[in-house]
């Protein structure tokens, strides 16, 4: 599904940010990328995303050289993966609704053939009450289960959760864990960026890929 | 929230407002959830910078039709000056010594009546030649003291150029003192006229056109930075470029329209308005002499229809110029 050979990425003329990167994310698992602030792991999911281009190395994405992809099919490969990024990144000026249902609405799908699903998406993650607010008066637990929702909605072959617990309290997370250990019985690849141990230890037969000093050092 | 005692006013005051206002966007949330066929709007809809294009492409379109509907106008006054002018001949018999000049006029009229083509022909009275001088000479002048040429009108009806050929002949052969004016020369420096004055409207429309189109792109780009987040999200839920661009189209049109129907709105009834004065003036005389210099300010169906033609253009453009700046960004950007 995914795969690094030997990525290096470095911006600028600067140091290696991330060095010699070899790992390969197979179909319907689970992993944590772990490591300190600042050691890559958003950086390490923008290369998967494509929305950074690596300095050296190759990265394969459901089995295509990401450096040979043309424009309009990395739009075709992002409608297959999910992602909850830090900080949400829900729109404002839409409801909570009308961002989950983004995915399906770029995607040129009629509103009446996913709103059923929207809403039934909204209810499993708690958000049935809230289906009409709009993201400035969510709380930081709500934003971000719209945030996961909105992943979801497309039933994506892989899920990219950045930091998906750090603006909510201990139950919440265990919860939203429960959500996604959900989704990969459904058979979707799960990378959840975390650098809470007591996440991780609560899903102890995920793999861990642990970032430290630019390297990356995987623990089946 | 629990509001504690002895909390200030201010504060109660504020929280009750996030209230409402809390309130009003979830009615507004529901209220689209619920509506039917309402669109999603990717790209908000009233922003200031947005207010402001609106007011720009308002203007730019008044300029653009009040330029175009004046070209218009121009167009057919000269075609009426042409077309008035080409269905009159004036001859004038100069005073010499020896002859009647005004005698020579009537023989004229008397020879130009069987000619084919010729609707009329008329000798000027003396008091009408005078009425004619009377804003160079004043009233009351004796016009026998002063070498004045008589006058014969000759009204044509689809003369053909053989008739006139044989009318300035028999001009010539009664009086040789005669001199056959055709209106030709001041046709063509009117219609040259006319013809610069509407290549100068169509480069003034040209040069509205280009500084609405820069007002746009620049326009554009600002929204794109003001809407980089949307713009990122999109393209992480799987929006394509064709897709992003198609939004800021949409929203950009949306803005043009506005702004056209406002400035040709604007435009239109400028010209009803100076139609409706001028039929007013021309009640009197200096009102006519307007009126018989530039004709009617009535711009009439096709000149309306023309207006609205020139808005819709330029909600289009506004449109398709932000589409095109919008793409070259995100291919740009990458």
């Amino acid at each position: 599904m995914v795969r690094f050979e030997n990525v290096g990425l470095r911006y600028g003329s600067g140091e290696e940010v991330l060095t010699d990167l070899s790992f390969a994310i197979t179909r319907n698992s689970f992993q944590f990328l772990t490591g300190p602030s600042g050691a890559g792991k958003t950086t390490l999911m923008r290369l998967i995303l494509m929305s950074l281009k690596p300095t050296r190395g190759l990265i394969t994405l459901f089995d295509r050289d990401t450096s040979t992809i043309a424009k309009d099919e990395i739009t075709a490969i992002r409608r297959r993966i999910g992602v909850v990024f830090q900080d949400f990144r829900l729109l404002d000026h839409l409801t909570t609704y009308e961002n989950v249902a983004l995915p399906l609405f770029v995607q040129g799908r009629e509103e009446r053939s996913y709103r059923a699903e929207v809403t039934e998406l909204l209810k499993w993650v708690g958000l049935g009450e809230k289906i009409s607010a709009f993201p400035p008066i969510l709380s930081g637990g709500e934003k971000q289960r719209a945030a996961i929702a909105r992943a979801l909605i497309v039933r994506p072959e892989l899920l990219l959760a950045d930091e998906p617990t750090g603006n909510v309290d201990p139950s919440l997370a265990k919860r939203l864990l429960r959500l996604f250990v959900e989704l990969h019985k459904s058979g979707t690849s799960i990378v959840i960026a975390t650098h809470d141990l007591g996440l991780m230890d609560q899903f102890d037969s995920a793999r861990r890929l642990v970032l430290g000093e630019g390297r990356l050092h995987v623990y089946d | 929230m629990i509001r504690r005692a002895g909390s200030s006013w201010a504060k109660g005051g504020s929280t009750f407002m996030i209230r409402i206002a809390g309130l009003i966007d979830w009615i507004k949330g529901l209220s689209r959830i619920f509506s039917v066929g309402e669109r999603l709007t990717l790209i908000p809809a009233d922003s200031t910078a947005g207010r402001a294009l609106v007011t720009v492409i308002a203007i730019m379109t008044f300029l653009a039709t009040l330029t175009g509907g004046s070209a218009i106008l121009v167009r057919e006054a000269s075609r009426d000056w042409s077309a008035t002018a080409a269905r009159e001949m004036t001859i004038q018999i100069k005073p010499v010594s020896g002859r009647n000049a005004e005698g020579d006029g009537k023989k004229i009229v008397q020879a130009l009546q069987d000619l084919p083509g010729i609707e009329d022909a008329r000798l000027f009275t003396r008091e009408e030649s005078a009425r004619l001088l009377e804003p160079w000479l004043g009233s009351g002048v004796d016009l026998g003291e002063l070498p004045v040429p008589t006058l014969v009108v000759v009204k044509l009806g689809g003369a053909s150029p053989a008739t006139l050929a044989t009318l300035k002949d028999r001009v010539r052969r009664i009086s040789p003192a005669a001199v056959v004016d055709d209106h030709r020369g001041w046709v063509q420096r009117l219609e040259r006229m006319a013809g610069a004055l509407v290549i100068v409207a169509l480069m003034v429309l040209g040069l509205v056109l280009t500084a609405m189109g820069l007002a746009i792109a620049f326009a554009t780009r600002g929204a794109m930075a003001g809407s980089r987040e949307i713009v990122l999200v999109l393209h992480f839920v799987g929006a394509s470029d064709h897709f992003i661009a198609r939004e800021f189209q949409r929203h950009f049109l949306r803005l043009g329209l506005r702004g056209a129907a406002f400035g040709g709105l604007a435009a239109i009834i400028i010209f009803l308005l100076s139609g409706w004065l001028t039929s007013r003036w021309s009640a009197d005389p200096a009102g006519e002499q307007i009126e018989a210099l530039f004709g009617q300010f009535n711009l009439g169906g096709g000149g309306y229809l023309t207006i609205g033609f020139i808005s819709a253009m330029m909600a289009l453009l506004t449109g398709l110029i932000s589409r095109k700046v919008v793409y070259r960004q995100l291919r740009r950007v990458g």
